[in-house]
Formats: structure tokens, C-alpha cells, sequence
């Protein structure tokens, strides 16, 4: 297993850079190609999340394993403003940055573990993890 | 102490001043990658030297970390490596450990330790600019990518496309749309395809891009076909929720091809001898 890669998200290039990592992290843990593009779409809407409404933040991509399975796991955090109402921001179309406000409904549904911690001024820890089949 | 080390400095200046032909001549031969650098290296090591003697005496290193600045940047242009550049620059304690052997005066060995120690400060230096020159052309590279610009071809009378290729960010996309809104303009197209097999995850910013591009094109009055549309992308978009309402979309740019020709009234038929067959609409 190797170890996990941290990234920093500061700008769109970053956000590049974590999609291409996420994406050779998704092969090495061999997840089907769907699944691939599934898991690096995500982390693209949450880097972009981390981006957007916080200034920038940080990504953490590792490989996990439960029993005979393998999966990866991505955990993003940033220091920004927080979210006050999570079961809002989980709404399909709800948007406070001009999106189609399906980046974080859709995550949720891309991958198959999906956890939102944040509260207002306290930043946000997304943590998704998706297994191999 | 202090009175020894002033002599040994004293030795080693005196010796770089009474032996300079023969220390940069050594000094060449070891930096120098072949004899066609040689001619080019020989005249940057000698102003390198002569800074390297002003500033022992001055104590003023700024002249002399400007040469050396430049000689690693152009060293990092030329491809050489960094331990070679910065080789380069260590070789000259080689040169000069040679005329301090000869001498063979306690003053001048003393005096050679504390150059060495000015030599690999300036060897640092240049690794470092090295570095910062190499991250300057990587940084170049990565505007220059950005800027080439996308494509908007014509396939038919009346039928234009945009291969999109790679990274679909905000800056993009906007010149993405001016050019083919452009296009369509100029060349009176009626049908547009935007093909985005080279671009390797539609997340939701992409759709976005891509929706906005499809309804301005149709406030102009052309209809867009999205093509390239892989069975994994199809997938994501899917359980991401994005919907494309009634865009239409193909899986392959022969199929957007095929959509529009028929949607302009092209007819083609696929004999053993290939036939086009263009038929005048009635009005």
C-alpha cells in the first residue's frame, strides 16, 4: 500500500493535479473504468467545493482496505466560511455560487461512502470513499 | 586565529591573481561539457572569474551572483543538468586546489579551506537559480498549452465543429464559445457539433460550460449537436443528475455528422459506390 498523497488546492491548476492523481490512484486500486471517471468527477466537484467557497484547501488521496476489498479514499478539507445548513447543500439545484448546485448532491452520489462534517466558521472535512467491485 | 585565516585569504588571492591563466584553462577543461561548449563556456568562466576575485577583495557579491545567475539560466535552456551546472561551478576549487598543492604553504591550504566554503555557497546558488529557471520554463509551457487554441472546423455547407481537447476550465470555455459563435456567423452555419471525446471528466462545471455554449448558439439560431459522449462519461453524468434537457447527444462525431446532414437535408446513401445526394428543401 502506499502512502497518502496530500495535496493542496489553490487554484484550478490544483484542481487538475488532484484529478489526475485521484485518477492513477483509481487504477492502481483497479476500479473499473466507470467507476474511475465516477470517483475523479467527484473529486473535482469537491476540490472545486474546496476552491470556490473557501479560498483553497487541501486533498488527501489514500488507498483502504476492508477485508479482500481495496478502495480509495479522498478526503478534503478546507478553512473556509463552513456550511450552515448541510441538508440544504445536499440538495439537488441548490447552489450559493452560480453552478447547477448538483456538484455535492451529485457527489454524494458517485461514490459509495460519502461524510460531510462543517459548521458555520468551522470549515468543511468532506471524506467519500469509493471500493473496487 | 583570525590573523592566520587573513593570511591564508591573503595567499589565496594572491595566488587566483598570479595564476589565472592556468586555473581557468583547468577550470575549462573540467566544466565543459565538449569542445563545442567550450568556446562559449570560455568567456563566461573568465568574467565569472574576475567577479569571483573582485568580490573576495570587496566582499561584494552581488556582481558575481548576477554572472552566475545567468550562466546557470542558460545552462537550464540548453538542457544540461543541474549537477552538471552546478559541477560547473565546483570545478574551479579543483583548478585552484592544483596551484595551492604546488605552493604547498600552511598559509595557502588554510586559506584554500575557507575558498572552498565561498565556492560551495556559490554552487548552492546556482542550483537554486538553476531550479527557479527550469520552473520558469515549465510555467511558460503551461501558459503556452493553455493558449492553443481550440479548432472550430467546418465538416459541410453549413455544418461546424469543435473538437474540445483536455481541461475545460472557465478561460477556455469562453474562447470556446466566441470562436464557434463566431464561426457560425461567418460562415452562415446552421449546425454545430461540439465533440468532447478528448475531454476526460464532465463534472458539472463542463455541463455547465457546455449548456451555456449550446443555448447561445441557439439564440443565434444554430442548432448543437454534443458528440463524444463515452459510455463512462454517459454513466457519470447520469448519477451526477445533470440533465441536458433536449440537447441532443451522440456517441460518436460520425453520428453527430450523420444527425446534421440529415437535419440540413443531406441524404446519404451508402451503396458499394458512395453516393451524396443533396436535395433542395421546398420552402
Amino acid at each position: 500500500m502506499t502512502s497518502p498523497a496530500e495535496l493542496p488546492i489553490t487554484g484550478n491548476g490544483d484542481v487538475v493535479l488532484v484529478r489526475q492523481q485521484v485518477r492513477a490512484t483509481a487504477v492502481e486500486v483497479g476500479l473499473s473504468l466507470v467507476d474511475q471517471t465516477k470517483v475523479v468527477t467527484a473529486a473535482s466537484e469537491l476540490a472545486r467545493n474546496a476552491l470556490v467557497y473557501a479560498g483553497g484547501g487541501r486533498a488527501r488521496i489514500e488507498i483502504v482496505h476492508n477485508g479482500a476489498r481495496s478502495g480509495l479514499r479522498l478526503t478534503f478539507s478546507d478553512d473556509g466560511p463552513g456550511i450552515p445548513d448541510i441538508e440544504q447543500a445536499l440538495t439537488d439545484g441548490w447552489t450559493t455560487g452560480g453552478g447547477l448546485g448538483l456538484g455535492l448532491s451529485g457527489s454524494r452520489r458517485l461514490v459509495d461512502e460519502f461524510d460531510l462534517r462543517s459548521a458555520p466558521g468551522e470549515g468543511t472535512l468532506v471524506t467519500v470513499t469509493k471500493w473496487a467491485r | 586565529m583570525t590573523v592566520h585565516a587573513d593570511a591564508g585569504r591573503r595567499r589565496i588571492e594572491e595566488l587566483l591573481r598570479d595564476h589565472e591563466e592556468r586555473i581557468l584553462k583547468r577550470w575549462l577543461e573540467s566544466a565543459s561539457g565538449g569542445p563545442a561548449d567550450r568556446s562559449d563556456l570560455a568567456g563566461r568562466l573568465r568574467d565569472v572569474y574576475h567577479a569571483l576575485r573582485d568580490s573576495l577583495e570587496s566582499g561584494d557579491t552581488s556582481d558575481l551572483r548576477g554572472l552566475l545567475a545567468d550562466l546557470s539560466r542558460s545552462r537550464a535552456r540548453e538542457g544540461h543538468s543541474p549537477t552538471a551546472t552546478a559541477v560547473a561551478v565546483f570545478g574551479v576549487k579543483e583548478a585552484v586546489y592544483e596551484i595551492v598543492e604546488a605552493d604547498g604553504g600552511a598559509e595557502a591550504l588554510r586559506g584554500f579551506i575557507w575558498f572552498t566554503k565561498i565556492v560551495d555557497d556559490l554552487g548552492l546558488f546556482t542550483f537554486e537559480t538553476y531550479a527557479a529557471a527550469r520552473e520558469k520554463i515549465i510555467i511558460d509551457q503551461a501558459e503556452q498549452l493553455l493558449e492553443l487554441s481550440t479548432p472550430v472546423v467546418k465538416l459541410w455547407e453549413g455544418i461546424v465543429a469543435v473538437p474540445l481537447v483536455g481541461t475545460l476550465d472557465s478561460a477556455r470555455t469562453q474562447v470556446v464559445m466566441e470562436k464557434l459563435l463566431q464561426t457560425l456567423v461567418d460562415t452562415g452555419s446552421e449546425h454545430a457539433v461540439i465533440d468532447i471525446t478528448g475531454v476526460p471528466a464532465v463534472d458539472t462545471q463542463v455541463a455547465q460550460h457546455l449548456l451555456k455554449t449550446v443555448v447561445a448558439a441557439r439564440l443565434m439560431g444554430a442548432e448543437c449537436v454534443i458528440s463524444g459522449i463515452r459510455p463512462q462519461i454517459a454513466h457519470t453524468i447520469v448519477t451526477l443528475g445533470i440533465e441536458f434537457g433536449d440537447i441532443v447527444t451522440k456517441a460518436s462525431l460520425a453520428d453527430a455528422l450523420a444527425h446534421a446532414l440529415r437535419r440540413s437535408g443531406v441524404e446519404i446513401d451508402s451503396g458499394r459506390r458512395t453516393r451524396i445526394a443533396v436535395r433542395a428543401e421546398e420552402v
